[in-house]
């Protein structure tokens, strides 16, 4: 990006301007998160930004240190919380791609199922909330109902509707129960109809377009340097989906198309998402009609945590039982990278094992952390209020941020 | 346009004959061992040579192996090349006492938080970056917290007994 403001090339280069200071945040209500921006504003012009994170550090990566790997599954929950299933299943895989255990294609397409879910869900959120920066509330408010469905299908799978700590190594602590099916059917039913309409109402209203178009670009060569990953690369124009690249949970089974956009500006970020949850509906649709029957878990009782009923009326059960909850379960030494095409971007783990019962070292490639670095470049020389929309369109989540 | 082990392994191989140590497949994934000097030019022929192409930086962190002596702090490259579709994972085992290696973030736009990260959690000096400070924890933080010298629990505590946590 040049450094050019709306107010023509000249603008930016007389030398004598006091500037002001500008606290953008820690606790803002409009950046959605525990965020800090010190700007150098002229006028309402961005002239410089500084980013200060990590005001929500957790420490992950040493907490996961002490903690076997069914218990790494909650920390995982709380980095890009809008999509806590999507992290799950990924560090599920992780481990079974170290185990080497084979999940049955019932799971596969489980998973798929859940992940699309989780996917729309955080790309609903950014694009209603987006919506709610430039100034309209109403989209948010039909939006947040749909994203309360979904979580109404994640309670019948997991029992928690935000930090689901959903499935188990290997599969999946119950197969999709009847009320979960019945929820799905109604969802599928009547979500296309009021996503639409929803569309309609943001997408090419003209006090939306003029906050959104030009807004926070990036090129394609920037967005690629930086690292960008998911809708945010994509809306650069480059096509890089980790689903289609290393297909994972037989993703390859599934006919979907990979929206991108040309501008990298706020309104191609917001255009990849809404039809990027038009793509993952095909997704559920094909998944969930062609749902193979088989267990709804892989069979490796060393690893995957029993049924309760299981546990209190056989005695290996019992056993498998005591020696999860009690950690004596080792893993195989090895060291495995693992990514999976979380709501933002490439969601990597990087897993050390050293034999022991807790990973020596694990790694988050976090997807937000890494972009936001470039958020000082894409907004100097816009508005504040530009600001705003282009962290929102971000969709910078701050528990993926901090780690 | 494809890449596979071999052919990488031997482009490297005649092009930095020193700065090589050891290749070894790990989950069908090359890892490529490299002497820390040589690592700001074999990054950089990675990205910047027509074959190779590696245009994408994933990942870059380090992992701290204590009973290495000499060689305590792996600095750990994540390399995927977009067009031919492949991953590449190189090291650089540096010593504690003085962990030094060379900046990617002029090869890499992305690698300059990434190793503010490392340099937060690992204490490892990226020579060249522009910016590195602390970026996740308080700057007035004295240690390096993801090195293994220091327990995640307060290890003066003597009401914890391993025996009783499974440990």
């Amino acid at each position: 990006m040049t450094e050019q403001s709306i107010f023509g090339e000249d603008f930016l280069k007389t030398e004598e301007k006091q500037y002001n200071t500008l606290n953008l945040g820690p606790t803002h209500p409009a950046t959605h998160g525990v965020f800090q921006n010190i700007l150098q504003m002229d006028g309402e012009i961005i002239m410089s930004a500084e980013p200060t994170i990590g005001y929500i550090h957790r420490a992950f990566e040493k907490l996961a240190e002490r903690r076997p790997f069914y218990q790494v599954t909650p920390i995982t929950d709380r980095l890009n919380y809008c999509s806590a299933p999507i992290n799950n299943i990924g560090w599920h895989m992780t481990v079974e791609k170290l185990l080497q255990v084979e999940s049955p294609k019932r799971v596969d397409y489980m998973r798929v199922i859940i992940m699309e879910l989780a996917r729309i869900s955080d790309h609903l959120v950014c694009n209603a909330v987006l919506g709610v920066d430039a100034g309209a509330l109403t989209g948010f408010t039909y939006m947040f109902q749909e994203r309360e469905r979904i979580y109404d299908m994640f309670e019948e799978l997991a029992g928690a509707r935000l930090t689901t700590n959903i499935g188990r190594v290997g599969g999946f602590e119950r197969d999709f129960t009847p009320g979960f099916h019945a929820k799905l059917k109604d969802f599928l039913a009547g979500f296309p109809k009021r996503f639409e309409e929803f569309d309609r109402l943001i997408t090419r209203n003209r006090i939306f377009m003029d906050r959104v178009v030009n807004v926070g670009p990036i090129s394609a060569e920037k967005a690629l340097s930086y690292s960008f990953a998911g809708p945010n690369l994509r809306a650069a124009g480059v096509d890089y989906d980790v689903r289609v690249m290393n297909p994972y949970c037989s993703y390859q089974d599934f006919d979907f198309k990979i929206p991108v956009g040309t501008q990298g500006d706020t309104f191609d970020r917001f255009m990849v998402r809404q039809n990027e949850i038009r793509e993952s509906l095909k997704i559920i649709n094909q998944a969930y009609n062609n749902l193979p029957e088989g267990n709804f878990h892989a069979d490796c009782p060393e690893f995957y945590l029993p049924k309760k009923e299981e546990v209190y009326n056989s005695m290996e059960a019992l056993i498998w039982h005591f020696k999860i909850v009690m950690g004596e379960v080792d893993l195989p030494p090895g060291e495995v990278y693992h990514s999976v095409e979380g709501a933002n971007g490439e969601l990597g783990y990087y897993l050390i094992s050293d034999g022991g019962r807790t990973p020596y070292r694990l790694h988050f490639r976090r997807p937000c952390f890494i972009y936001y670095q470039a958020y000082p470049e894409m907004i100097k020389g816009q508005m504040l209020s530009d600001a705003i929309l282009t962290l929102s369109s971000m969709n910078v989540i701050a528990g993926e941020l901090d780690a | 346009m494809t890449l596979n082990n071999d052919i990488v392994l031997s482009r490297l191989q005649e092009k930095f004959a020193d700065g090589i140590l050891e290749a070894y497949i790990n989950f069908d994934q090359l890892n490529i061992e490299i002497v820390p000097a040589f690592a700001a030019e074999i990054l950089r022929f990675l990205k910047e040579d027509e074959e190779m192409g590696f245009n994408y930086l994933t990942d870059l962190t380090a992992v701290h192996m204590p009973e290495q002596a000499g060689k305590e702090i792996g600095v750990v490259y994540h390399l995927h090349n977009l067009y031919a579709n492949y991953r590449l994972r190189l090291k650089a085992w540096i010593p504690e006492a003085d962990p030094v290696i060379s900046t990617a973030s002029g090869i890499w736009l992305g690698a300059n938080w990434m190793e503010r990260e490392t340099y937060d959690n690992f204490g490892v000096r990226f020579d060249g970056h522009p910016d590195l400070r602390r970026i996740l924890n308080v700057d007035h933080m004295e240690i390096f917290p993801l090195l293994k010298q220091y327990p995640l629990e307060d290890s003066s505590r003597d009401d914890k007994d391993d025996r009783f946590f499974g440990r």
